[in-house]
């Protein structure tokens, strides 16, 4: 079917006129929802439609056009162009009316991220991408499907702390389980870069220990790096999984890990050596999976941990002594592994070089200060905050017509009182 | 008024510092009276009855690694079996003595054949008997045709059987007396075979029996729960029943363990195990425990200078008495355990009343070097067993109690993270699940 000037007018026309307000807006939508086959086939002629377009006023209709336009598959040069011109929509698009038609938006956000990388220049997408979440998102809490290609940018491209910044924000809601699996696992990879262990920790953690009917390859990835982080952070790796991890990754997950295993085995025996061997042993794979560098770390972390040992038996140690315990090659390298502890916080000493001694001090946090206080009761208030969140979440589910129906069906199987509260009309 | 702060001043300035342990006037008394001299075999062998001596001196032949101990011992084994008529025993100590002894220790073959002869026949003549009680239906014949079995096994060294025969009495038990005598007889073999569960599980048993038992049973089976506790590692538990045990024992359970063995095992049990007060009441002041000690008296001596803190002279004698303790067929398995432990409460002893430590004094008190007690020290303290830290540079230890007011904070901040944490977790999944949930009903309809 053509589409002769007219219809093309007429469409023009009724984005400019239907873009004014959310009741507008919806009729708009239902009519492009209409046209939208119209569109695809005509992909190739729509271009010069969008210049009689505002898209910070008429967004939905700008990015239904746009959608269309950007859907054929294109060459290098017009690569260049279509990134300038979604760039350019992200920026200035209106948030309520792309909300309306969030899978278009999201569609073209892929394909401007595709493209991005396709040039091999990732960084030009960040802000714009950063700008869509905001845009898309309905709040701070919510998970978009965008936030996993930010995270993925932002790691080709080497902008962490813009990354870390969005990973501040704490996720409740969520539209599809794959895009967090895929958030926590680029957000880990991101948080180490930036030597955050303990949010690294966190959001691996959260990848290995979600429900998931069957393990994915995301998951395999993210359990070895978190066995690695673990060994960082914490000096060492609980091999039980908690009780609310999914029976399929609680069968499944170690035997994709085993060289990983074997590594914490050997970094419980506390011999540097032992684990040297065990690297060596296992280099192949740790390459082929990237991990050598976090392998690396955690072997120097060994050191880390056996000196910090120290500080609970001694007051003060010779550097030679501490060479010798912690199976280092001379007192200089001690010093070395010392000064770069003390520096880091890691532990509270100070080194006498005229005598080749280190003496430990005790922490010298007093807990006394208004500092202390303000994060005592900043703490205590994000408590508050998250239990009534709690509660509130308890209190709609307990309302939940489908659960209720549940509890009632299987009223005889439990405890009397447990349910008591459940009505009589929900047995069967 | 400033003359006597003076005078006071002075005599200050002139004490010295002390090391505890080492007190010039009293070295007399505590130098070590005993230096653990060769096991008298004879005399050791004199304090038991029974098989259990052959046993004990098979162990010691097995064990001492001296060929002039051990010929001795091997000796003495052969005549004490050919006294009696367990020919498999007999011949295994002609295998071990192998001739060294001469002519007269050989295989006397003439004399284990007439054994086995004569055993076959008493057996069958039991036999008979035990079918005639038991066709006859008379309970107390048929309960002394098995008790007659149970001996005869134990005589010929088939102790399994043995084992069971006396078990057997037990459906034909009709006093009290016979079922403590059933006891006794499975704790003699259950201790015999090394089947310690049995022997806790039949002093029970015995001590359930409604009519009072006599002094000397009560002792009997004190004696056997704190063997097998031993057995079990239970130290404390083992520690307790020895020294409950009353001097009506006497020598009236040579069969099993002598007086001796009480003493020695009570103290070392209860020196490794025991904290200070319970030592003191338990063993130092009790007056039945002491007629016990004074049979040893190189352990009464270490019990004494263990409990007023001399330490060197208490490791001095447990040193001296090691080789001869590893000799003893019970404690062998424990001696390194149970030196390992006094060791290390004797150390911990030692700093729990100081602030500061001098490390060069503490290694004299303790007869060892700088290092090797700056080695041990940082194991206990490790294993938290003494809260202190080590100053490597000057060598000193020094008490060190944990701020209690800063260790709260930080676990409050802790407990926080953590809560903060797991609650965030948890409110993912369930959105997650509730997703799924919803996903899978959405499909459904």
């Amino acid at each position: 079917m053509n589409l002769n000037m007219h219809s093309v007018e007429s469409l023009v026309a009724q984005i400019q006129g239907l873009s004014g307000n959310i009741g507008e807006l919806t009729q708009l939508r239902s009519y492009l929802k209409h046209c939208d086959d119209l569109l695809r086939t005509e992909s190739t002629r729509l271009a010069p439609l969008l210049t009689e377009l505002d898209p910070s006023v008429h967004s939905l209709g700008y990015l239904y056009i746009l959608e269309a336009c950007t859907s054929a598959p294109l060459s290098k040069d017009q690569a260049n162009e279509l990134v300038l011109s979604i760039a350019r929509f992200i920026n200035v698009c209106a948030a309520e009316q792309i909300r309306l038609a969030p899978e278009k938006f999201i569609s073209i956000c892929k394909r401007f991220k595709e493209q991005v990388v396709l040039l091999d220049d990732p960084m030009r997408g960040v802000a714009p991408l950063l700008t869509s979440i905001r845009k898309l998102q309905s709040s701070t809490e919510q998970l978009t499907t965008l936030h996993p290609d930010f995270m993925l940018l932002c790691l080709l491209s080497k902008c962490y702390k813009i990354g870390l910044s969005v990973l501040e924000d704490d996720v409740f809601e969520i539209d599809q389980p794959r895009d967090l699996f895929l958030y926590c696992y680029y957000g880990g990879m991101i948080c180490i870069g930036q030597k955050q262990f303990r949010k690294a920790l966190e959001l691996l953690h959260n990848v290995v220990t979600a429900p998931m009917p069957i393990i994915s390859a995301i998951a395999v990835e993210a359990y070895k790096k978190y066995i690695l982080v673990s060994l960082i952070h914490l000096g060492q790796f609980a091999t039980s999984f908690p009780k609310y991890t999914s029976s399929a990754a609680q069968r499944n997950l170690k035997n994709f890990s085993q060289s990983y295993l074997d590594l914490v085995n050997n970094y419980s025996i506390g011999k540097v050596s032992e684990v040297e061997k065990c690297v060596q042993i296992n280099k192949d794979t740790f390459e082929s999976d990237n991990n050598l560098g976090l392998v690396k770390q955690v072997v120097s972390s060994m050191y880390k941990r056996n000196i910090q040992r120290l500080t609970q038996t001694y007051l003060t140690l010779s550097l030679q002594d501490i060479a010798n315990t912690v199976q280092l090659n001379s007192p200089k390298e001690a010093e070395m592994h010392v000064l770069q502890m003390i520096q880091e916080g890691d532990i509270y000493a100070t080194i006498n070089q005229k005598d080749g001694m280190v003496r430990f001090l005790e922490d010298p946090e007093q807990y006394k200060t208004c500092e202390m206080i303000e994060r005592l009761d900043l703490s205590i208030q994000r408590i508050m905050m998250l239990s009534k969140k709690l509660t509130t979440m308890n209190e709609v589910m307990s309302c939940d017509p489908s659960y209720l129906g549940k509890v009632g069906r299987e009223r005889q199987r439990f405890d009397y009182d447990d349910f008591d509260t459940v009505h009589s009309k929900f047995n069967i | 008024m400033e003359a006597e702060d003076d005078a006071a001043g002075a005599i200050i300035g002139d004490e010295e510092i002390y090391a505890n342990g080492r007190d010039e006037t009293d070295s007399q008394r505590h130098r070590p009276i005993i230096s653990g001299e060769q096991l008298d075999i004879e005399a050791y062998a004199a304090l038991y009855t029974g098989r259990t001596k052959t046993t004990r001196l098979l162990f010691i032949a097995d064990k001492c690694g001296a060929p002039s101990m051990e010929l001795e011992a091997l000796r003495m084994a052969y005549d004490e079996i050919k006294k009696g008529e367990n020919t498999q025993l007999f011949r295994e100590v002609v295998g071990k003595i192998n001739g060294r002894l001469g002519p007269n220790y050989g295989l006397d073959n003439a004399w284990a054949d007439a054994v086995d002869r004569r055993a076959e026949l008493r057996k069958e003549k039991l036999e008979n008997e035990l079918n005639a009680y038991r066709t006859n239906l008379i309970k107390e014949s048929i309960r002394m045709g098995y008790n007659d079995f149970g001996d005869f096994y134990y005589a010929h060294g088939q102790l399994g059987e043995a084992f069971k025969n006396y078990v057997r009495t037990r459906d034909y038990c009709t006093t009290s007396k016979h079922i403590i005598h059933m006891c006794l007889n499975a704790i003699l073999l259950s201790i015999e075979m090394g089947q310690f569960t049995h022997v806790t599980s039949y002093v029970g048993k015995a001590e359930q029996t409604a009519d009072g038992l006599d002094p000397v049973t009560v002792a009997k089976l004190r004696c056997a729960a704190g063997l097998s506790h031993l057995e079990g590692k239970k130290y404390k538990l083992a520690a307790r029943k020895f020294l409950e045990v009353g001097p009506e024992l006497g020598n009236n359970y040579t069969e099993v363990i002598s007086p001796q063995d009480v003493a020695t095992y009570g103290s070392l049990c209860a020196l490794a195990s025991f904290d200070r007060s319970e030592l003191k009441s338990k063993v130092i002041d009790n007056t039945n425990f002491r007629n016990f000690l004074e049979l040893v008296p190189e352990i009464r001596e270490l019990i004494n200078d263990f409990h007023t803190s001399h330490y060197a002279s208490c490791l001095e004698y447990l040193g001296n008495l090691k080789t001869n303790l590893l000799l003893d067929i019970h404690l062998h398995d424990h001696v390194e355990t149970l030196y390992e432990q006094i060791r290390s409460k004797a150390l911990i002893q030692y700093t729990l009343p100081f602030v500061s430590v001098d490390l060069n004094m503490m290694a004299n008190a303790f007869n060892t070097s700088v290092t090797g007690l700056e080695k041990e020290l940082e194991a206990l303290i490790t294993n938290d067993q003494i809260q202190a830290r080590i100053d490597s540079h000057n060598k000193i230890l020094y008490a060190r109690h944990a701020d209690q007011r800063n260790g709260t904070f930080q676990r409050v901040l802790q407990t926080g993270n953590e809560f903060d944490r797991e609650l965030r977790a948890m409110l993912l999944r369930a959105n997650l699940i509730k997703h799924d949930y919803n996903l899978k009903a959405a499909r459904k309809h």
